[in-house]
């Protein structure tokens, strides 16, 4: 029994809209529920008051900072890495064995999964380092798991600058090293921050890594070997041992609500970035 | 080498890759002339005009035989400062490409990468440049509007004001008006005039008669070969090869 | 100014431009000596143990007793594999619904607003979506179908939920990099939407559609913290969808806080495992995905 086409088409049609809505459906109720709950929860002092046994009540504070530390942490060891890197894939090189080494080492690491980072931070940072359990050591290890994805961007970004730019630098007297200061980078830029925009958002939302590398002491960290614990290592926690379940919403919502913020953010940036070149 | 002779080329021969762009070519550049070198598609004249400020070096597989003398030392020797170089003979390309920034900031470009300073010294220079590139009166309200805003001919002159920023003793232009309307181009071809008496300035065109309208003396370049080289004029009226004649009555091309 | 310059600046020139090549070569090696560092110690700390206990009985045993040293993965293998099987029997077909009707039967405006949603949920960190199983799902389970609730079925759903932005976002783009010309021939021969989805689109974007399921997989598979709060951590091989299930990811993020000596070792080895099961993976998708295109005509 053939099936009409358009009899097809209508079941198609039917069945691809329901498979679609309950996805939309799905993801967009996660939110609405992890805010409902959460965001009766938040307060200015629910972020700048210190958490009271074990988390029970009080506020995030300490997380708050360990995660801006931790995270600015990464970002400020893994960006020049990156571009670097980066520059050196597009300006300086033409392909052959060395470029295909440098990204296959780049592509692989991207597909490494964060808990092999996590077992790779502990060995060498926290162990044979004996950086201990540290926001020094969760930084490391959190910047070579974003490293990756800055260099796609930042090559991405870079490419993009239209090549006659270079040859009008070099044309009025240019060196190599200022062409891609003065021309490449700052054309280049946008893409660049985008790159990095999407890296801090995935680091806010890194568990597994944070952990095993800078640990979950709840107390304010005062350098960067203190351990410290990120807003997920909390939430996970408080969720887990089921300490709190009143903050651990406030805490999911102030984690979704950062990295949906980011997101956006991301988004706008790249669509200007867009507009400017076209 | 002649007093008024400012760049020697002897034998010249380059190489991309292995393709042969231009082949033993000799030629002699005086000074304070306007150079005409046409030719049709593919014969050498951009390969030529990129030999002369060691823009090809940047092309993978390019290289090259014979020497270019100018001040006295073959361009391609060892100790050369290609920078410096570059900014001794200025280019203007077939497409007018602004750098995405300010109308001063493209001008003043050149001239910060080679080390000034000093807000006041920078404004004066553009200033300078952009008169002389024909673009000041146009544009001295809004220096710090985007270049890409400008129309196509503004742009150009706009390039050409960012290569006198850096005091080049060339002006080196490649079709500079093969897109542009015409009164633009008349007012580049004004600006050529003016400019003629403090550079030497070697310009390449598809246009025989933007040759014949601005030339002193004029090269006919045919697959990569320098055929003729003499006075505008002659070349026009009375040219010693027969191929020249032929391209000029526009028998091929 | 002359063009030559100072003396020898020509070679300083160069001298300087080499430098900064051989600087920037040192820092792109960084992503390079990471993977290597890795790769070293991961397999460093884990093959000893694995050769002491023999690789079979490592890879087939079926008792995980760190305290009597016994270290048999085969549940955990066999809980990776499951879930994320179960995470892209779940996921694909949503993944690929969305990706079609985003691309092809829904209107600009209604894309603008979908895609950067899905792309921004993107973003959402696993130990919400793990929350969010335990608080919802595993009791749903629970009640509906009988079992402890904290089950493969549980971990394939949460985990499938969680590669749809991937595969979705990979799909949309692969889609609507098919220039025009295809839908309009096909238009043009009578074919209704679908029939030129079917026959002709889902085709030529299948290399794209393709790497979005690796990419997803691959996201599925590396998973811990979502599936250590919902998949029932039982280090037993799961008989079926209902039964709790350890995966090899679990494994070492569960134990490793206490782990000590030989068991912190049985530990790496599991993260050897995985990353060897990782690369098999990868490798078999991609030649499957490079034999189809060889095929396609």
């Amino acid at each position: 029994m053939r099936l009409d086409p358009r009899t097809g088409q209508a079941i198609a049609r039917i069945v691809l809209w329901t498979l679609t809505i309950i996805t939309v459906a799905i993801l967009v109720f996660i939110i609405v529920f992890i805010l409902r709950r959460g965001l009766p929860v938040l307060s200015l002092e629910f972020l700048t008051k210190n958490p009271v046994d074990m988390g029970k009540a009080g506020g995030i504070f300490p997380t708050v900072v360990g995660t801006v530390v931790l995270t600015a942490g990464a970002i400020l060891i893994a960006t020049p890495l990156g571009v670097g890197t980066a520059i050196y894939l597009t300006e300086y090189t033409w392909g052959g064995p060395l470029t295909r080494i440098i990204r296959f080492g780049a592509e692989c690491l991207a597909g490494i999964p964060s808990i092999i980072f996590g077992l790779f931070g502990f060995i060498l940072f926290v162990t044979k380092l004996k950086f201990g359990w540290s926001i020094l050591s969760g930084s490391l290890t959190l910047a070579f798991m974003i490293l990756p994805t800055i260099i796609r961007t930042s090559e991405e970004a870079i490419k993009s600058v239209p090549p006659v730019y270079r040859t009008v630098s070099f044309s009025l007297g240019s060196t190599k090293w200022q062409t891609v200061t003065r021309v490449v980078l700052p054309s280049a830029l946008p893409g660049i921050v985008t790159g990095i925009i999407l890296s801090v958002g995935r680091s806010i939302g890194e568990t597994a890594v944070v952990i095993f590398t800078a640990g979950s002491a709840l107390r304010l960290p005062t350098s960067i070997f203190s351990s410290s614990r990120t807003m997920s290592v909390h939430f996970y926690i408080l969720a887990r041992e089921g300490i709190s379940m009143r903050n651990a919403y406030g805490t999911a919502a102030i984690l979704i609500i950062a990295i949906l913020g980011i997101n956006v953010l991301t988004y706008y940036l790249m669509n200007r970035f867009i507009k400017k070149y076209s | 080498m002649r007093n008024d002779v400012a760049i020697e080329v002897r034998g010249f021969t380059q190489y991309i890759g292995d393709v042969r762009k231009i082949h033993a070519l000799d030629l002699d550049v005086h000074r304070n002339e306007i150079l005409g070198i046409i030719g049709p598609a593919r014969s050498g004249k951009s390969t030529f005009l990129c030999a002369l400020n060691r823009l090809n070096d940047l092309v993978r597989g390019s290289r090259h035989e014979g020497t270019i003398v100018l001040d006295g030392g073959d361009i391609y020797g060892p100790d050369v400062d290609v920078v410096a170089l570059r900014r001794k003979l200025g280019m203007v390309f077939a497409t007018p490409v602004p750098l995405p920034r300010s109308i001063f900031e493209n001008v003043a470009f050149g001239a910060r990468r080679a080390g000034l300073r000093g807000r006041d010294r920078l404004d004066a220079l553009v200033r300078d440049c952009l008169e002389k590139g024909g673009l000041w009166d146009e544009v001295k309200d809004r220096l710090g509007m985007s270049g890409l805003k400008l129309s196509g001919g503004q742009q150009q002159r706009l390039c050409l004001a960012r290569i006198l920023a850096v005091a080049p003793e060339f002006i080196l232009l490649d079709e500079p008006t093969s897109g542009l309307d015409p009164i633009s181009t008349m007012k580049i071809e004004e600006s050529l005039r003016r400019l003629k008496k403090d550079y030497t300035i070697i310009l390449v065109t598809n246009n025989t008669k933007q040759a014949a309208r601005v030339a002193d003396r004029t090269a006919f370049f045919l697959s990569g070969e320098l055929v003729e080289v003499g006075p505008t004029a002659k070349i026009f009226t009375a040219p010693d090869d027969r191929r020249t004649d032929d391209y000029l009555r526009g028998k091929f091309g | 100014m002359g063009h030559q310059g100072k003396q020898g600046s020509g070679r300083r020139l160069a001298r300087n431009d080499r430098l900064v090549r051989l600087a920037l070569l040192v820092v792109a090696f960084s992503a390079v000596s990471v993977l290597l560092v890795i790769t070293v110690f991961i397999v460093g700390q884990g093959t000893p143990i694995m050769f002491k206990y023999g690789l079979k009985s490592f890879l087939t045993g079926t008792s995980w007793y760190p305290s009597e040293k016994l270290f048999g993965l085969w549940p955990m293998i066999v809980g990776s594999l499951f879930v994320t099987a179960g995470a892209l029997v779940i996921g694909v077909p949503f993944g690929l619904a969305c990706a079609i009707v985003l691309t092809e039967f829904s209107s600009r405006r209604v894309r603008r607003v979908i895609k950067p949603v899905i792309e921004l949920l993107a973003g959402i960190p696993s130990v919400v979506y793990g929350f969010m199983g335990v608080v919802i799902l595993v009791p749903f389970i629970r009640e509906t179908f009988g079992g402890p609730g904290l089950s493969v079925l549980a971990a394939s759903i949460i985990l499938g939920i969680m590669i749809l932005p991937t595969i979705i976002s990979i799909s949309v783009d692969s889609l609507q990099a098919i220039p025009p010309s295809y839908r309009e021939g096909s238009v043009a021969l009578g074919a209704t939407k679908w029939q030129t989805v079917k026959m002709v689109l889902l085709p030529a974007a299948r290399s794209g559609i393709v790497a979005s399921i690796i990419l997803g997989m691959g996201r599925a598979i590396g998973e811990t913290m979502a599936v250590i709060m919902i998949a029932g951590n039982a280090a037993s091989v799961p008989r079926s969808i209902l039964d709790p299930v350890r995966t090899l990811t679990s494994n070492i993020a569960l134990e490793m806080g206490y782990a000590a000596g030989e068991h912190r070792q049985a530990l790496f080895a599991t993260g050897v495992i995985l990353f060897v099961i990782i690369m098999v993976l990868n490798t078999v998708a991609n030649v499957t995905a490079s034999r189809m295109k060889g095929t396609k005509r």
